[in-house]
């Protein structure tokens, strides 16, 4: 196998982002919800409708590019890519954009995603009946949501470290603290405590209850992505800080997989994971240290103390100490997920949380880390960091 | 004629009361979920072998369906294989359900669908 090749050469910055509000019925298109989103986005990065040629998803996102295109009215598009999947996989899309700029592909490129999970398709409430299926390996078997599917894996990898419900509780508490000052988010003005947590219903027991599930959500998010050069000139115009995109990567260890995680090797550390971080900070020439601020995705709770290891933050085999000491909440030493994330914020499928890193790097979060300048925004399978200039 | 899919001869044994694992012709490395190469070599030739219909419990929930709740709830479990491959399956007995716990492989009728459930080692018949 050949050296790892250079994709990003970090000569790319984020100049826009742009969002709906999050809803639990939007009671639009999903199409004028990706729209909305996208036009805020090109508006934030100061550029016109035409300065647009590149457009990138994931393959879980239905907004087709040339209806987006003709939504908005695009005059050319020159590129475009989805990344797999999507979720724990999100953060690939601004590798992809960062290869179309770097290599002269595209100028700039909007990334978007845009849904109705809570008010039409809810990936938690399968409308299928099982009976009526051809039989297959975890579904005949009764794994039929997300949230069982994850649940299963999770559960090793939370024997391995001692967690419990209750430590998941604390962790939750955590995000819903950062939630509660977020005027955007779901859970703005409502934070929680342990007992709360503790109290709310089983889902999928022994592992999930209620408040360890994201906020399933009505909603759009986008962003441009756009040449350093061309960034740090508008930003001597405007003053406003270049959010320059120092790396971003993605990695599939065979055996891993998405949802159905149950034959890789070693299911008590995230291999997928640790190749990624490995790989940013090579990329970066960084380290775990020098973060200042987090995202990470958090489908469910577990998601987050899996890459949080997985990323290097603490120490393999060291995140329920890292927890129980309030380390990712407020006044924490290592804060993620200060939007609240997809538990607290909403759950714009991993995307809403890469916003809230561009909005760290600007000084603009709701929960603003002072003097923060570099971002980590973490997936499971791909990652990305950025730096404010 | 329909390309044979790649995992009907699992069900097709399930529905003869055997638990077979795809075992692959040039390497005999054996791999579940069934692929349709083997992905240690690259080759496509296989045989269905049999399985002890042995395991051991590694981690264990409650499936409650969300959109049918008059249905029982489900203790599905992922069971480890002495043969070195992993399986999700759903527990008969469980009230008995453990880490650790040693199940064998019982092939049951449920819901109108023969699968392939497990009881646990003190489980009884
Ligand atoms: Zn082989």
């Amino acid at each position: 196998m050949s050296a790892l090749t250079k994709i990003a050469e970090g000569q790319t910055a984020i100049t826009g982002i742009g969002q709906t509000a999050y809803t639990k019925e939007s009671g639009r298109t999903v199409m004028s919800l990706c729209a909305e989103a996208s036009m805020k986005a090109i508006e934030d990065a100061g550029l016109e409708r035409g300065d647009i040629d590149g457009l990138i998803s994931f393959t879980m996102d239905t907004n087709s590019d040339h209806d987006l295109q003709s939504a908005i009215g695009l005059p050319l598009v020159r590129w475009t890519a989805k990344a797999p999947f999507g979720g724990e996989g999100a953060y690939a899309t601004f590798q992809l954009a960062a290869a179309a700029i770097e290599s002269g592909q595209a100028s700039n490129v909007l990334i978007f995603r845009a849904f109705n999970e809570r008010s039409e398709a809810r990936f938690g409430q399968p409308n299928f009946n099982p009976k009526a299926m051809p039989r297959d390996y975890h579904r005949s078997l009764g794994l039929v949501t997300p949230g069982q599917v994850y649940a299963m894996w999770h559960k090793p990898f939370l024997d391995a470290r001692g967690m419990t419900s209750e430590d998941l509780g604390l962790l939750v508490v955590q995000m819903r603290a950062w939630a509660a000052n977020n005027p955007d988010a779901w859970f703005y003005g409502r934070p929680i405590t342990l007992e709360d947590h503790q109290r709310s219903r089983w889902i999928v027991k022994p592992v999930l209850r209620l408040y360890d599930f994201c906020q399933e959500t009505d909603g759009g998010v986008a962003f441009v992505v756009s040449r350093l050069d061309q960034a740090r000139a508008q930003g001597q115009n405007s003053g406003r800080p270049v959010v320059r995109v120092l790396g971003a990567q993605q990695a599939w260890p065979l055996g891993e997989s998405m949802m159905y995680n149950y034959y890789k090797p070693n299911l008590t550390y995230a291999e997928d994971t640790e190749v990624v971080a490995k790989a940013l900070w090579e990329q970066t020439g960084l380290s775990p240290a020098e973060i200042d601020v987090s995202t990470i995705y958090d489908n469910f709770s577990p998601s987050i103390p899996i890459s949080y290891e997985g990323y290097g933050l603490c120490k393999r085999g060291e995140v329920r100490d890292a927890i129980r000491a309030g380390e990712l909440g407020p006044g924490g030493s290592t804060p993620v997920n200060t939007n609240g994330g997809l538990i607290g914020e909403a759950y714009l499928h991993g995307l809403n949380n890469a916003a809230e890193c561009v909005r760290q790097m600007r000084g603009t979060s709701a929960n603003q880390i002072e003097d923060a300048k570099i971002a980590l925004c973490a997936g499971r399978q791909c990652g990305m960091v950025l730096a404010r200039e | 004629m329909q390309a044979r899919r790649d995992q009907d001869f699992f069900w097709e044994g399930i529905d003869r009361g055997e638990l077979l694992v795809q075992t692959c012709d040039a390497c005999d490395t054996i791999r579940h979920p069934p692929q349709p190469r083997c992905a240690a070599c690259g080759s496509d030739a296989w045989r269905a072998e049999p399985l002890s219909g042995e395991g051991t419990i590694l981690a264990f929930l409650e499936s409650v369906h969300p959109s049918r709740r008059d249905e029982e709830p489900r203790c599905v479990c992922l069971v480890e294989l002495p043969e070195g491959i992993r399986m999700v399956s759903s527990l008969l007995d469980p009230e008995n359900a453990a880490n650790g716990a040693a199940v064998r492989f019982e092939i049951t009728e449920y819901d109108g669908q023969k699968l392939p459930l497990v009881r646990t080692a003190g489980g009884g018949q």
